[in-house]
């Protein structure tokens, strides 16, 4: 078992080194760089930058160097925790990030949990009470929650309570507390704001794992080893938890690997529409700027979060699934 | 209701019945019926059979003919869309003095009927593979049954879990009580089943194909094995097979199904020696033989079962009987005729009729 763990930690390992390599080049790939953004964007305001000039900012941030050597040096300042300085911001990478990654985390933990909350009793009701009114109804309002884009519901939801109750529900914190420190008092503001954004991104993926969770249970409420559990006297809800049940929820342990940075990723329309602080909206600005440190620190994040979401999900599976457990010895 | 359930025998007490005493299990016609879109499916469609203590009935027919559900039946646990429409199901109870129940009358899921299921009677499955859940050691799922129905501590419940597995013949019992069923062969989980079967010391077992999944040497442990359990605790059986070796060899009494329906009772010489109904002497024409004469064609039966949407007229099994009377096979359904207390046969062939 330890062998087995120990293996697949190496090969995340040896993943997360070619993520790095492929996030590098992916931030090369649109022609021309930061310095060529840089100066369009002067040159629409007016001012100009001279020759000279612009070859003294490429040796600064090193463009003027083979691809091979910026890669490295890049690397090798990440490898110390060492994220280099923001172009656009003129800051630290890992200070522009700074909170927003914690936001990301804390946003997307909720909507994930939210998202089982909500789908898997439902699911597991839809399938025990198959074709029954509310089965039904569920199956209409998941088919909805799957076919209407959040991007579109956070709109209307923002228009409605602004509207309605002229409320502006954008952004995780009130405008006294965007910029305070962290306090007791802006944890429980970011409580409050919590949950709309949550739902919101939690709606897609609550209404799929409705019809899978529906699905798995169905097949595995027909097995023959549910019948044996009813034959020996059990009461018919214990059977459906603790077998059916049991075996229909073994699938949602490997899909932790892939909620976590589609979680993130996905968020970024909703965040851009809702002013969320999070990491998507900043991605996409700095990729639109070409400040390739910041967007390749954020690609680089996003694809080590699929590879520990990975690792989490083989360690879970590991654990819920004893076949798993003793057949890999 | 009727204390004790005669509608077949009606002098079975006085006749040479198997055993002068009312019998354990009485099932009276039974109907069980899946209501699908496409129509009604007549799953078990009237079947009425006897178990006596300590005997073994064998029920036989070829797949689809309502077996498994009888089975199933009797201890209410038959999946949706599947319902019982109809019959009595006849339990002895325990002390001798006081009267039968009518399973049927209790509700499926009340607590009266969930003390029957695995306490008196119990379910051996075929598939031993896909009876048991993977995510529990076969401990944990022995276990279970005993702590359902007993006062039994954890460790007085592991205690006996492992000394079933004992009795059925698992070597090193107390380690293979933490094992997983992946990790037995086909024929170790059917003794396993077999252990948590008896766990709770039932009265009634019912085998359902319990030997259909095995290979044939695994088949001849497994079949021993029960009739050992059976001769060491006067188990009744219900033994539901298409194999009419496993039949011969260790029924006592035989139920011959074809389309829901019981075509032929009796004791298992006569089946075998004096078939009756032309599905019955069929099916045994259709037994490979060791001393039939090389390369001569294994007899089958004509046509196959229909489709349960598309139940024939009359006799069900008409379209393929070479003794069909035509104009009346085909129109009425044959009475079941009652040549002796304990032999009964569904046929125009015999009886008034003929």
């Amino acid at each position: 078992m330890l062998a087995y763990i120990a293996r697949r930690a190496v090969l995340a390992i040896l993943t997360m080194a070619a993520i790095s390599v492929f996030a590098f080049i992916i931030i090369q790939l649109p022609p021309g760089d930061f310095v060529d953004a840089y100066i369009a964007n002067l040159s629409a305001s007016g001012s100009s930058v001279s020759m000279e000039e612009a070859k003294s900012l490429r040796a600064l941030y090193g463009l003027d160097q083979p691809i091979y050597v910026q890669y490295m040096k890049w690397m090798s300042r990440v490898l110390v925790g060492d994220f280099g300085e923001s172009m656009e911001w003129h800051r630290p990478v890992a200070e522009v990030i700074g909170d927003r990654l914690w936001l990301t985390i804390v946003l997307s933990l909720s909507a994930l949990l939210l998202t089982w909350g909500i789908a898997l009793p439902i699911g597991i009701y839809s399938a025990v009470r198959q074709y029954s009114a509310l089965d039904y109804l569920f199956t209409s309002i998941s088919f909805i929650g799957l076919a209407v884009p959040n991007f579109l519901l956070a709109l209307v939801i923002m228009y409605f309570s602004f509207v309605l109750f002229g409320a502006n529900v954008g952004g995780l914190f009130s405008s006294e507390f965007d910029l305070a420190p962290w306090s007791v008092a802006k944890v429980w503001d970011l409580v409050k704001h919590l949950p709309l954004p949550a739902v919101i991104l939690a709606l897609a993926g609550t209404a799929q794992l409705i019809r899978i969770m529906r699905a798995n249970l169905l097949d595995e409420l027909r097995k023959p080893y549910v019948v044996t559990a009813r034959a020996k006297g059990m009461p018919e809800a214990r059977v459906i938890w603790k077998y059916p049940v049991r075996a229909a929820l073994n699938p949602f342990a490997s899909t932790i690997a892939y909620l976590f940075p589609y979680l993130v990723s996905g968020s970024i329309i909703i965040s851009l529409v809702l002013s969320l602080p999070t990491v998507g909206p900043l991605l996409l600005k700095a990729l639109i700027a070409q400040d390739m440190f910041l967007a390749g620190t954020i690609v680089l994040l996003l694809g080590v979060m699929t590879v520990i979401g990975t690792f989490i999900s083989d360690l879970v599976l590991m654990w819920v699934d004893p076949r798993i457990r003793f057949q890999m010895d | 209701m009727p204390q004790t359930p005669m509608v077949d025998h009606p002098d079975h007490e006085a006749g040479r019945s198997p055993s002068a005493t009312s019998p354990l299990l009485s099932v009276r016609g039974l109907k069980t019926y899946f209501k699908l879109d496409e129509g009604i499916v007549r799953a078990v469609d009237g079947v009425s059979f006897d178990l006596f203590a300590g005997r073994t009935l064998g029920i036989v027919g070829e797949s689809g003919c309502g077996k498994s559900i009888s089975a199933r039946s009797i201890l209410g646990i038959v999946d949706r869309p599947g319902k019982i429409e109809g019959g009595e199901i006849w339990l002895q109870q325990e002390s001798e003095d006081s009267p039968a129940i009518d399973l049927l009358q209790l509700p499926h899921e009340g607590a009266e009927m969930r003390a029957i299921r695995g306490k008196e009677i119990a379910l051996v499955f075929q598939e031993p593979m896909a009876s048991f859940s993977h995510y529990y050691t076969i401990g944990n799922q022995i276990m279970e049954a005993i702590l359902l129905h007993s006062t039994a501590s954890d460790a007085a419940a592991r205690a006996r879990a492992i000394e079933l597995l004992g009795m059925v013949g698992v070597p090193n019992p107390e380690r293979r009580v933490d094992e997983y069923p992946f990790q037995l062969s086909g024929g170790l989980r059917q003794r396993v089943m077999m252990a948590m079967a008896l766990a709770c010391d039932p009265r009634i077992l019912i085998a359902d194909e319990p030997t259909t999944a095995l290979d044939v040497t695994t088949q001849a442990q497994v079949l021993n094995l029960l009739q050992r359990i059976q001769k060491e605790r006067g188990l009744s059986v219900i033994l539901i097979t298409h194999d009419m070796g496993v039949v011969a060899e260790m029924a006592d009494d035989v139920v011959v199904m074809y389309l829901g329906r019981a075509v032929e009772k009796g004791p298992v010489d006569e089946i075998f020696h004096d078939p009756k109904h032309p599905y019955t002497q069929a099916l045994l024409r259709s037994i490979p033989s060791i001393m039939a004469k090389p390369r001569t064609k294994l007899a089958t039966i004509e046509g196959s079962i229909p489709h349960p949407f598309a139940r024939p007229s009359g006799c069900p099994f008409h379209p393929r009987c070479p003794d069909a009377i035509k104009g009346l096979c085909d129109v009425t359904e044959p009475p079941t005729h009652a040549l002796r207390p304990d032999r009964a046969v569904s046929c125009f062939l015999y009886g008034d009729a003929s």
